[in-house]
């Protein structure tokens, strides 16, 4: 059979990255998506860092349908009947894009319908159901009948990566590495969010919420403004879940924190258009697969990339540089007419020298630190459970305030053992 | 708004055949915990007393497959819809 160079399985911003450079490079390329378009079976929470990818992208993202440029970043604290807010705003934000927010239904079919006019093939409404091959290479893809051979297929398919998994890349998942995201996009005047959020038009605010939200469950809450749409969704870690006692159910969760006073007057007489739901890699560097095997590259979540760094959650930028930097491997490695595992594992030598590894590395002790409880609900509880001791006047006279703080810290065992060696191991991430 | 509900909001083209095969005897067999009850941001998944048997609502399945990942018995035998079928987000 003849062959085409590469195949992609998946037509999400790691597949369509990793084509548009190809295609850039003049390879021949098809993507096949199981969507009825790019972008259909995605979800994000969302929002991309741009900087980390602009030189890598070239002129991909220009004119990208971006929502909202995030210029205010709130992380709130979640005790049970109080919370903690930090809001943040800076002019180097509201100058230069630094981050946007985005849908990705509206986004991977714009980039798929820009890679359509380069002359790339982008083929919906097929699922890859299986890889071909020839010995012990990785030889193109079946989807229901049709067969598509190809020197390398790019396994594309997300976070649940079925052709990873067949070719021998990605272990069985575990419940301890991934988490389970739900998400409501909930439509709002672009007006309504300008003003409940304090920004101009254009502008947006992403805000992080730990704590009460997931009930001691590792994860956290998240809302992201959109031109007139919120992105507002809860991510449990799948084992935190599971552990739960007595349980609880997912979707509950969701629920309850819409709920939340901090929540219901942001989101008040906003319409709800979508519910999604998605899972997300939590195992940090350890939990990346392996990247390459004879004829075959993982990118973007199907290779695990993603980075949950508590106050940041990052995965998209990721996806989009881990497709670039396995074209240009594929773009070698046709030159030397040799697809095979040596030397398709320059895509993984190529990744150590970008953001993509070394932040995953240098952040390698994270998914362990952020295994802990403490995270989720006692510094949730104890930090504005102190802020309300200074703020509340009952009858009587008030305590002098650092008297309060001390008594408040030795009560709440803020000073003990446990406590002081969490601060310590701060160093390690 | 309760999950049903919610999950009406949503595109989906249903398929005839579910691309969610539950191994009962798995589930009769070993599982004690029964995950899938709980996991499923769908609120998919419930137990038919009568016939000592998990039932799985896949028509409204969202594919994310928490339900795969949380069933270490392996008694959920997943795969994504056939292409065409399952959730189309509008958003996402």
């Amino acid at each position: 059979m003849d062959k085409i160079d590469v195949v992609i399985a998946g037509g999400g911003l790691a597949g369509l990255a990793c084509a548009y450079r190809l295609a850039d490079k003049g390879l021949q390329v098809i993507v096949v998506e199981r969507g009825d378009f790019p972008g259909s079976k995605n979800v994000t929470g969302g929002r991309l860092y741009l900087m980390p990818v602009r030189s890598l992208a070239g002129d991909m993202l220009d004119d990208a349908p971006f929502e909202r440029k995030v210029v205010r970043e709130r992380w709130s604290l979640m005790g049970k009947g109080n919370s903690l807010n930090i809001d943040f705003t800076g002019e180097k934000f509201r100058g230069e894009g630094h981050s946007y927010t985005l849908l990705r239904a509206r986004f991977d079919r714009w980039l798929s319908e820009k890679l359509m006019g380069k002359g790339v093939f982008v083929i919906p409404k097929y699922r890859v159901d299986d890889l071909l091959w020839e010995g012990e290479s990785v030889a193109g893809i079946r989807a229901g009948s049709e067969e598509i051979a190809a020197h390398v297929v790019v396994a594309a398919d997300g976070v649940l990566s079925f052709m990873a998994e067949k070719a021998g890349l990605r272990p069985k998942m575990t419940p301890k590495n991934y988490a389970v995201g739900m998400k409501e996009v909930i439509e709002l005047s672009e007006e309504k969010i300008n003003d409940r959020f304090n920004v101009e038009s254009g502008e947006g605010c992403a805000q992080l919420f730990l704590g009460d939200v997931t009930q001691g469950i590792f994860g956290g809450g998240f809302l992201y403004t959109n031109r007139d749409t919120l992105s507002i969704g809860i991510v449990a870690g799948i084992q935190g879940l599971m552990k739960k006692a007595p349980p609880v159910e997912a979707h509950a969760l969701m629920d309850a924190f819409k709920e939340k006073y901090e929540i219901k007057r942001l989101i008040d007489g906003g319409k709800l258009v979508e519910y999604s739901a998605h899972i997300i890699p939590e195992g940090g560097y350890n939990g990346i697969s392996k990247l390459y095997g004879n004829g075959i590259v993982a990118v973007g979540d199907a290779a695990g990339f993603a980075l949950n760094m508590g106050v940041t959650v990052r995965g998209m930028e990721f996806a989009i540089a881990s497709g670039t930097i396995a074209a240009d491997t594929i773009v070698a490695a046709k030159e030397a007419n040799d697809f095979t595992a040596k030397a398709l594992s320059d895509y993984e030598r190529r990744l150590q020298e970008t953001f993509v590894m070394r932040d995953l590395a240098a952040c390698r002790e994270m998914p362990e630190f952020l295994d802990n409880e403490s995270f989720f609900s006692y510094y949730p509880d104890n930090f504005p459970g102190f802020l309300e001791k200074i703020m509340w006047f009952g009858d009587g006279p008030k305590e002098k305030i650092g008297a309060t703080l001390w008594k408040e810290m030795k009560g709440s065992g803020m000073l003990s053992f446990k406590r002081l060696k969490e601060l310590y191991n701060i160093r390690k991430i | 708004m309760r999950i049903d509900e919610k999950l009406a909001l949503d595109a989906f083209k249903t398929d005839k055949e579910s691309h969610i095969i539950i191994r009962h005897e798995i589930c009769r067999k070993q599982c004690t915990t029964k995950q899938c009850l709980f996991v499923c941001p769908g609120h998919l998944y419930s137990y038919n007393e009568e016939l000592d048997e998990i039932v799985v609502e896949f028509a409204g399945c969202l594919e994310c497959g928490t339900c795969m990942v949380a069933c270490q018995d392996g008694a959920i035998d997943w795969a994504y819809p056939k292409g065409e079928f399952g959730v189309q987000y509008r958003y996402g």
